[in-house]
């Protein structure tokens, strides 16, 4: 039955490119649209670093830059947030090596849909231009946080309450149009399209990541459409879905709002916000595990529990979401319930902890690259992780709630790790994109510089959190509200504030390497890491269009198997039968 | 009893983890529509469970639906009328897609295209119902952001959940046509004609979405 299928995927019809346009920009081949998404993640990401460099600026050194006034400053705290979440982490972790990984990995030839997976890009790249106008927009992007909580988010007094909540909202409906066209693609080809002999328990546990997070996606930001959707006609038609009577009264000339619920839109934006989270630490997981496993030159610790975690982590994280909302107002046994199952989260976490430091266990580890960004994901996650215990607890959460501490707690788990991984996977796969390695050298720099740095950033912010400092303040000066907190805080602001510049600037080196590296770098050969996944193992690196020759590969046994006793190679690729 | 139970569960387990296929015999168009059917529940229920907890939470009191959505006939208020001739319209419709995908199998590509056009017809006819229902309503003071009879959530709901209905019945109504038209020109006669059967799915889907709405909006 199964091998009656095979046929159909090798004589699947491919749209070769006749043109540049339809080689580099319209391209079906989802490799180059890998390539597409992850070149404008970066960018649109550079803005948002950029961003978070203003506002750090203004914490830092209050009043130092006079045109960073309190709206520019909360519409950059806003700009930082949601494109790094969404339009750089989701897009990356799974436009980019989920478009690159799972034809490669899986044995296929494309994805079983390659005209919608280049509409998916194009879309995507829609919702960034729809983004990046409403920095153009009459008022300016919306400056609500990226949480956008209504009434305050449409009401006059917030900056960008007039255009840039809407272009914001708008990307926002595009950018899930986007995701659901891929993802479709994604899970569709991870199910029905393996080649032979790949048994979903032979995946690589990048592939079983990235399957996961877009399942999740799929179900979460239907949540995030529909608020959206509503948030939407609130503002531009006077609906009420979010609108409370007395936000009325703070603008007497706006439409007359009655008997909204702001509390829906909490519900709703986090029953996605939260699997959110996993959208992005799935991927992530999956990818770090075979960095670490080709790297280590030792099979993954686990490889069974390792794909149940990520299944189990995926389930929970549906039902944990009100733990945002602690502060929101809920019935006492609300915040029990979603405390005791954010603390089970923890569990099928820690599974995937101990297994990665049992895989790296007397393993012959090369301090390459990658594996330097994977350990340095594995330290960092379980700092971010520890610290999500506390929060999750709702009588610690309530005091620390909209302080520094949640600031480093979620930039430490959600924003720095996963960005990791992402450094580490571009440094894996380059030599498989271009045919050419990274720079080494410039890679160790720009790791210890970025690893060292986001310690020296976020560390200090747990302190300053316990001290009471509050989040997104415009004014950090000890003055009038803010009074309250220690004169100390000031001085490790500033420290925060330089080690965040030269954090910043060093990711230049980064952009620098990838754009060297491209026609200088070392040439890589088909195999520099001797892996035995199958993307590996290609006939010709870069891969051509359809991947493979004439006949898919064979899949026979797992893509772990490194330092087999008893044999001479200590790799022994996926599709190399057993001995007979 | 116990034993013959796991090796069963291990068998299911092993045929959705064997190589190649997931689920066997199942084209991709099929497997992905049904996925997307999956993630459009998600979107339906968001709705519906917003709607729900709108309702729940209004300040005033809900309008009394029968009273809000009868039509007058021969000078007496007949509650849910035209929504029971529009409910019966969007089932009818799915038997003639049932029909239509009953002879794609067979290959009877004649009657396939006329029952996909019958059942784009329906559609048709169902999304001008709305919008006549909706022309009345309006007519009448029921606008989103508020109205005679109570809360003002009321026309905001309605006009959403439905309006969103409505979409994805016209932009069925479209693709039946489209699928009708590729059938007619040949495009799919190297397959098994599973073309029919995802755009079928959909349109099921469509159907039962309005089982719900019809349910929550109008019964409730």
């Amino acid at each position: 039955m199964a091998q009656a299928e095979i046929p159909y995927q090798e004589a699947m019809p491919l749209h070769h490119p006749h043109s540049w346009v339809t080689k580099y920009w319209f391209s079906q081949d989802h490799k180059v649209i890998a390539v597409q998404y992850g070149i404008t993640a970066m960018a649109v990401g550079l803005i948002a670093l950029l961003a978070s460099l203003l506002m750090r600026t203004q914490i830092g050194f209050p009043g130092a830059i006079e045109w960073i006034t309190p709206d520019r400053y909360y519409q950059a705290v806003t700009m930082h947030g949601m494109i790094m979440v969404i339009y750089l982490l989701t897009a990356f972790l799974l436009g980019s090596f989920g478009n690159y990984l799972i034809p490669l990995m899986l044995g296929a030839r494309d994805m079983v849909f390659p005209f919608v997976n280049m509409i998916s890009y194009h879309v995507y790249l829609l919702s960034v231009v729809i983004l990046l106008a409403s920095f153009f927009v009459p008022g300016g992007p919306t400056g609500a946080g990226w949480t956008l909580y209504p009434p305050q988010a449409i009401l006059t007094g917030t900056p960008g309450a007039d255009w840039g909540i809407i272009t914001m909202l708008l990307s926002l409906a595009v950018f899930i149009v986007a995701f659901t066209m891929g993802g479709l693609n994604y899970i569709t080809t991870i199910l029905q399209a393996r080649t032979r002999g790949m048994t979903l328990m032979r995946m690589p546990l990048s592939v079983w990541g990235i399957f996961a997070a877009t399942v999740l996606g799929l179900l979460a930001f239907p949540a995030l459409f529909v608020s959206a959707v509503m948030m939407i006609l609130d503002q531009v038609i006077g609906t009420s879905f979010f609108m409370p009577a007395i936000a009325s009264s703070f603008e007497p000339s706006a439409s007359e709002y009655s008997g909204g619920s702001p509390l829906l839109f909490q519900h709703l934006f986090w029953f996605f916000g939260h699997p959110e989270v996993y959208i992005v630490a799935l991927p992530a997981f999956g990818v770090v595990s075979d960095l670490i496993s080709v790297h280590a030159r030792k099979n993954i610790f686990g490889y069974r529990m390792m794909v149940w975690a990520i299944v189990w982590i995926g389930v929970l994280s549906f039902v944990v979401w009100a733990h945002h909302m602690y502060v929101a107002g809920m019935h006492p046994y609300f915040g029990f319930f979603f405390a005791t199952t954010t603390l089970i989260i923890a569990v099928p976490t820690a599974i995937k902890v101990y297994n990665w430091t049992l895989t790296l266990w007397r393993a012959n580890i090369r301090f390459t690259v990658p594996m330097l960004f994977a350990i340095a994901f594995v330290i960092t996650f379980v700092v971010g992780g520890l610290t999500g215990l506390f929060l999750g607890n709702v009588i610690v959460d309530v005091p620390l709630s909209d302080t520094y501490f949640v600031v480093a707690h979620f930039h430490m788990v959600m924003g720095v790790s996963p960005i990791l991984v992402i450094f580490g996977g571009i440094y894996h796969w380059y030599p498989k994109i271009t045919g050419r390695m990274l720079n080494d050298t410039v890679g160790k720099l720009h790791f210890w510089i970025t690893a060292v740095g986001t310690y020296v950033i976020y560390f200090p912010m747990h302190y300053l959190g316990f001290v009471g400092v509050p989040r997104r303040y415009y004014h950090n000066e000890p003055l009038g509200e803010s009074a309250f907190y220690p004169a100390s805080a000031e001085l490790l602001n500033q420290g925060i504030s330089i080690a965040a510049f030269i954090v910043g600037a060093a990711q230049l080196l980064f952009v620098y390497n990838l754009f060297v590296s491209y026609w200088r770098g070392r040439p890589a050969g088909d195999n520099p890491w001797e892996a035995c996944s199958l993307e590996w193992r290609t006939p010709q690196t870069p891969p051509i269009h359809g991947n493979w020759s004439d006949t898919l590969p064979t899949v026979h046994r797992w893509a772990y198997d490194y330092s087999v006793p008893g044999e001479k190679e200590d790799f022994i690729p996926q599709d190399v039968p057993h001995r007979a | 009893m116990a034993q013959a139970a796991a090796a069963g569960h291990a068998t299911i387990f092993e045929d959705w983890g064997s190589d190649v296929t997931t689920f066997k015999g199942v084209p991709w168009g099929k497997a992905m529509m049904w996925i997307f059917l999956l993630s459009d529940t998600f979107i339906f229920s968001c709705f519906l469970i917003s709607y729900m907890t709108v309702r729940i939470t209004a300040a005033e009191p809900w309008p009394n639906a029968s009273e809000v959505f009868s039509l007058t006939m021969f000078g007496a208020p007949v509650p849910l009328l035209l929504i029971a001739i529009m409910t019966f319209d969007l089932i009818t419709s799915s038997g003639t897609m049932a029909l239509a995908v009953n002879y794609g199998y067979r290959r009877d590509k004649k009657k396939a295209i006329r029952f996909i056009c019958a059942t784009a017809f329906f559609g048709a006819v169902f999304v001008g119902m709305q919008a006549f229902e909706w022309t009345k309503l309006i007519s009448e003071g029921v606008k989103p952001w508020g109205n005679e009879w109570g809360a003002e959530q009321f026309g905001a709901c309605f006009f959403m959940i439905t309006g969103f209905h409505g979409m994805h019945v016209s932009a069925g109504v479209i693709y039946l046509l489209i699928v009708a038209w590729r059938l007619h020109k040949g495009v799919y006669d190297k397959t098994n004609y599973e073309i029919v059967e995802i755009v079928g799915l959909y349109w099921h889907f469509v159907d039962l979405v309005w089982v719900f709405i019809f349910a929550f909006f109008y019964l409730w």
